[in-house]
């Protein structure tokens, strides 16, 4: 059967990131001793389950490989959340030990904001200060977990 | 006696007034959090974690001990009220729940669970009580090549009830016992996989992978469907279920305890699988099974009754053995070990009044939650009108502090970005994490195991077939695996799935 490669399919794009992941422990195993099966080197468990995985991976790929092309398309990838989240958490570890939890938090509730489809600025502010008052007090004050509350600079 | 001896030592540790609070604060928190659409009870525990970092382990595993419960009730309410359910085991309650209360029965629906609930937690704390000295005994005698064939068990058993393809579950959990490689190796002390980085020298925190994977990779999900459409919430008016409501209920209640008890020690999840095998039994055993879907009852008692009382007999595999059946429960041991506690059938002998206080603390828990939840119930429907776009910063930045609190350390709080992608991904793909979640807590155990069983065998690999318990267990996980793949079941399977979606 003549198909193009069903390059948006769900499980082709899955048995591929298996593999890529097996073929890396695999080959980053190789740096250790492989041992014998009564004595097992560091890199005997890892070897093998690597190979495990890429097999799976093969098998996942040919199921996703084998189905309509119509069936199990990704729709779309919407980046916007998913950057504006790994960015908020970012700036927060960034922050927390230099500016204080009370910017950290502040500045995490802010960025986050952006991952909204329709951002609402203005209650994102009042609400990451109304954030800020509650985590300082819960976990500085009241939990006495050892963070900085204020910048140190 | 020495059971209630032993209850006795673990109401007092679990009735002291300090426990008592956190027991209740750790159910109302837990509640609250696991009412909001779209969380599960392990992005609950994970995001209520850092609570309990500055307290004893004793009252640190009390409390998360009652966020679980919590959690799942809240879950409940949201199952029943809006139709969503926030994890998959309480996918049963929204068939009969949800119609029940657009019915205008959502008061009796809510009771009903809760008091089905109570009655099951009751049950099982007795059964935990009972059977967790036996059992204790019994795993002593387990060896290297039991707790290898265990754990394969549990494996496959995360497999046979993960959603949708058993080819990818298979595939989460062995990439997830991958990663649990990285860091130092126990035997030879060399570092794998660290790149010489000295944070990943003691491998990656369970913590900042359940987060990254779960609790972040949620919200990133959930605001793609952002402002889709609030939920449309169902009014509860009386909340006292009817005389007949009470006797359609009671058997169901009870069937479903047992059913759950049971099914909860198993590994791989009991509690998803207890509330579905309770609603297809009660839907046998009706004498009107035309009304199931259509809000019965005894579709809302049995289910809920089983989930709770699985919920509860999953601790005892983690209490005596050390292992995980699942998720939560590997979350559980996570926080166990950062209060320096090594979860195994030592835990009893070593430290009765943690062990005795927690099983008692699960009754507490219970009866706390009855009483808070009926005349709560109108705090939790105002929780499920907050809209996602307030909720979701709580979420953050009780996540970000509680990564970084574990150890202080902002490599941890980094290192939840990639965990967070990658959760992501493997939800656009169509891969469910939990499994990737056992594998990465079992991976250490298993791989130290299989090489001592197998050094003590010297090499020779039939000793896990010659020891009677492990092949039993081995068995066991063979016709698990078989059933799954016999065409009938399978069938059975996917209808059981596809009421889920």
């Amino acid at each position: 059967m003549k198909t193009l490669l069903p390059a948006r399919n769900r499980d082709t794009l899955a048995g591929i990131v298996f593999v890529l992941f097996g073929l890396a422990f695999v080959i980053g195993a190789g740096a250790y001793d492989m041992g014998t099966a009564a004595r097992m080197g560091p890199g005997f468990f890892p070897r093998m389950l690597g190979g495990v995985l890429v097999l799976l991976g093969i098998a996942v790929f040919a199921v996703g490989a084998r189905a309509p092309v119509t069936a199990g398309l990704l729709r779309g990838f919407p980046l916007r959340p998913l950057l504006a989240i790994c960015a908020a958490i970012a700036v927060f570890a960034l922050l927390l030990e230099k500016g204080g939890l009370a910017l950290a938090s502040w500045a995490l509730v802010m960025v986050s904001t952006a991952g909204q489809r329709k951002p609402h600025w203005i209650e994102a502010f009042v609400a990451a200060i109304a954030l800020t008052v509650v985590a300082v007090l819960v976990f500085a004050y009241g939990l006495k977990l050892p963070l900085n509350v204020w910048p140190r600079f | 006696m020495d059971l209630l001896n032993h209850l006795a030592l673990g109401f007092e540790t679990a009735l002291t007034l300090n426990n008592l609070m956190y027991c209740f604060i750790g159910a109302l928190f837990g509640t609250a959090v696991g009412v909001l659409p779209g969380l599960g009870p392990v992005s609950t525990i994970a995001m209520l974690l850092p609570l309990t970092y500055a307290l004893s382990p004793v009252s640190a595993l009390i409390m998360l001990a009652g966020i679980y419960y919590g959690a799942q009730y809240g879950g409940s309410i949201t199952a029943i009220l809006v139709n969503l359910p926030g994890e998959s085991s309480s996918v049963v309650t929204c068939l009969d729940g949800y119609q029940m209360a657009k019915q205008g029965r959502a008061g009796a629906a809510l009771a009903i669970a809760a008091l089905g609930s109570f009655f099951a937690g009751t049950v099982a704390t007795i059964l935990i009580a009972a059977f967790a000295t036996p059992l204790s005994e019994f795993a002593t005698s387990f060896r290297s090549a039991e707790y290898v064939s265990l754990m394969v068990l549990g494996l496959v058993g995360a497999v046979v009830l993960a959603h949708g393809s058993l080819l990818k579950a298979f595939a989460m959990i062995v990439l997830g016992l991958l990663l649990g490689m990285v860091g130092t190796d126990v035997n030879s002390g060399v570092q794998r996989f660290a790149f010489d980085v000295p944070e990943l020298s003691d491998g990656f925190n369970f913590v900042v992978v359940a987060m990254g994977l779960f609790a972040f990779a949620e919200i990133i999900r959930n605001l793609e469907q952002a402002e889709a459409g609030e939920a449309s919430l169902q009014k509860v008016s009386s909340l006292w279920p009817t005389r007949t409501d009470m006797r359609r209920a009671a058997p169901a209640v009870v069937r479903g305890t047992l059913l759950g008890s049971i099914l909860g020690v198993l590994p791989g999840g009991g509690a998803l699988m207890s509330s579905f095998a309770s609603y297809s039994l009660e839907k046998k055993l009706s004498r009107t099974p035309q009304e199931f879907g259509r809000g019965a009852i005894e579709g809302v008692a049995g289910p809920e009754s089983a989930n709770n009382a699985g919920a509860q007999t999953s601790f005892i595999p983690m209490l005596t053995l050390g292992i995980p059946p699942n998720p939560v429960m590997a979350l559980m041991i996570g926080a166990m070990t950062i209060h320096n506690i090594q979860p195994g059938p030592q835990v009893m002998n070593t430290d009765p009044a943690l062990f005795w206080g927690l099983i008692a603390s699960m009754w507490v828990g219970n009866a706390i939650l009855l009483v808070l939840n009926l005349p709560l119930i109108g705090i939790w429907i105002r929780m499920l009108r907050v809209p996602y776009r307030l909720l979701y910063p709580c979420i953050l930045v009780c996540c970000a502090i509680g990564v970084y609190g574990i150890q202080n350390n902002l490599f941890d709080v980094m290192l939840t970005l990639p965990f967070a992608l990658l959760g992501y991904i493997f939800h656009r793909l169509e891969c469910e994490p939990a499994p990737l979640l056992l594998g990465f807590i079992l991976g250490p155990m298993l791989e130290e195991n299989l090489r001592r069983a197998l050094s003590l065998s010297r090499g020779d690999p039939t000793v896990f077939i010659t020891r009677p318990i492990s092949a039993t267990l081995l068995a066991m996980a063979a016709l698990l695996l078989i059933a799954v793949l016999v065409p009938a079941i399978k069938r059975g399977r996917e209808v059981v799935f596809v009421e889920e979606d």
